[in-house]
């Protein structure tokens, strides 16, 4: 065999492995889409989004409130974590060569590894405990605990990836610092930067350990702030833990929306930034 | 490197003191005045000092091209001209930059201004990705928070300046980073000339343009020579000679020579001098 022969053997052999890899990795994400999507489709109905779960025994029932609790804990959440990581983020990337920037990123970088539960009970002994009740803000306040290390740490991962030539041009028409970086660096980082938010935003939705300490859970209508909330995942967990044939399927309903619900944050966000093309 | 365009002469006689040839002597005819002038300017990049100590004269409307092999601290000294060398961390400048006779180093002056006066122009094309043509054309005026007044005309004339207008006139509202490589170099001159500066700096401002896009450049480097002190760091003898009046050489932090372009690389008094330009090093 001569040298050309065997290389072409070696590209096929190595190409056939890597694909094979792929499949392997994508097998598990297509057949849990999959099996949710066929256990779940035959659960949905327009009520299915807009009434409270009904008792055992009663058929009917959704899981609005759920829907609109996980949307106000995400709201908490982002109006916490947001504004805080992007910031930081930009102090990281633009100001963070000193000690104190190590230590916030060496923090980041702890905090992104601390198990979603440890959140959960820490929220629940610092407002849980003061406040004496379960509550919609405990539980908005852990999903950003959450969410917080990996905004900050990749809005400044993008940031860098601003090329030093622009902030350089903007330094050399005789824009002061904060204007470059302010209207210059974080415009053009800003797909990137919304993308590390929704990513961050689709993690915490499908969060459940930590609102278990802290938004608990509630079969009613709610958007009080002060007041336990029902969630997605939280109610996913009840139903799937429940000894109810019927609960079952709600529950599967259940992970049905809570996936759509990720995916649209998704694919919501790339279309706003995509179509976020006017300039100036 | 380049062909010699010294070929090579015998030099007998020992380097001379002084390397500014540029000072007016009482029978030469009368210069242009000084818009420019560095005094022992010394700059270092974390502990190692790449400029030692340079003092050199820009006169007024005239294109001064800077060469030298690389790492000579060309680079360094054009962006001492307009306070940008320290915005790298870890840098250091002593010595003095006088703008008009007034000391650019002096303390409490704000860089953002000095820079305000003196546009720079670098080696890749760098226009804004999320501003539009126009909008990169007057990004210096907008950021700085001056008014705009008669941004339109602005516009025009700043593209015109750069001979980029006749091309982009209908494409004013496109992404400036839809242009080719040379186009945007020129969207890159006109936004500096948007501002009025006094001086113009240009950091190797060809090195990542074809030919014909180089060609387009030099002659504007020309044009633009007449109304504005320009200086253009380049390794491209023939492009120091096509474009420039004067030419500064530098080797190893130091400017070993200073002359009329003509004279520096036809007749250079310096050893040094001649070595790089007849291609026995750099």
């Amino acid at each position: 065999m001569d040298r050309f022969a065997k290389r072409a053997l070696v590209d096929l052999v190595m190409r056939s492995a890597c694909t094979l890899a792929t499949a392997l990795a994508l097998a598990p994400l297509v057949s849990v889409l999959a099996y949710v999507g066929a256990q779940g489709l035959g659960g949905l109905s327009w009520g299915f989004f807009t009434e409270l779960p009904a008792p055992v025994g009663e058929s009917g029932g959704g899981v609005g409130n759920a829907l609109l609790g996980s949307l106000v804990l995400l709201g908490l959440a982002g109006c916490f974590a947001i504004p805080i990581g992007v910031l930081a983020g930009v102090y990281l990337a633009e100001f963070g060569i000193g000690p104190f920037g190590r230590l916030a990123r060496f923090c980041a970088d702890v905090a992104t590894g601390v198990p979603s539960i440890i959140v959960g009970v820490f929220v629940y002994s610092l407002v849980v405990l003061s406040m004496r009740r379960f509550s919609a803000l405990a539980g908005g306040l852990a999903l950003g605990i959450l969410m917080l290390p990996t905004i900050t740490r990749t809005t400044e991962e993008i940031l860098r990836l601003v090329p030093d030539s622009l902030r350089e041009a903007g330094l050399a028409l005789g824009v002061p610092e904060r204007r470059v970086i302010l209207r210059i660096v974080v415009p053009t980082a800003a797909p990137g930067v919304a993308t590390a938010v929704t990513l961050a935003l689709a993690r915490a939705a499908g969060e459940t350990a930590p609102l278990l300490f802290t938004a608990l859970n509630s079969r009613f209508w709610s958007t009080r702030l002060d007041q336990p909330i029902g969630s997605l995942p939280v109610q996913l967990y009840s139903y799937a833990l429940s000894p109810y044939e019927p609960w079952h399927r709600q529950a599967w309903a259940t992970a049905l929306v809570l996936v759509a619900l990720v995916l649209t944050l998704n694919l919501g966000v790339r279309a706003l930034t995509a179509s976020r093309k006017e300039l100036r | 490197m380049s062909p010699p365009l010294a070929l090579s002469r015998s030099v007998s006689q020992p380097p001379p003191r002084q390397p500014d040839r540029l000072t007016p002597s009482p029978t030469a005819p009368p210069r242009p005045p000084e818009k420019l002038r560095t005094l022992g300017l010394r700059a270092w990049h974390g502990k190692t000092e790449v400029l030692k100590g340079v003092s050199l004269q820009l006169l007024e409307r005239r294109v001064t091209a800077i060469i030298g092999p690389s790492g000579c601290g060309k680079s360094t000294f054009l962006r001492c001209l307009n306070r940008l060398h320290e915005v790298v961390p870890g840098t250091r400048v002593e010595g003095k930059v006088l703008l008009g006779g007034v000391d650019i180093y002096e303390r409490g002056t704000d860089p953002a201004r000095v820079r305000g006066r003196v546009g720079m122009v670098f080696q890749k094309p760098n226009p804004f990705p999320t501003l539009s043509i126009r909008g990169n054309v007057l990004a210096g005026l907008r950021l700085q928070r001056s008014s705009v007044r008669d941004a339109d005309e602005l516009v025009e004339r700043s593209l015109r300046q750069a001979a980029l207008w006749h091309e982009v006139k209908d494409l004013l509202g496109r992404s400036g980073s839809s242009l080719s490589g040379g186009q945007q170099q020129r969207l890159c001159i006109a936004r500096a000339l948007a501002l009025r500066p006094e001086v113009l700096l240009m950091d190797e401002p060809c090195s990542a343009l074809d030919p014909i896009a180089t060609a387009h450049i030099e002659e504007l480097i020309r044009e633009l020579g007449e109304s504005y002190t320009t200086v253009v760091v380049t390794h491209n003898l023939q492009q120091a000679a096509r474009v420039s009046h004067d030419t500064a050489f530098f080797y190893l932090g130091e400017l070993i020579e200073h002359a009329e372009t003509d004279a520096l690389l036809t007749k250079p008094r310096h050893q040094k001098t001649e070595d790089y330009i007849t291609g026995r090093f750099g």
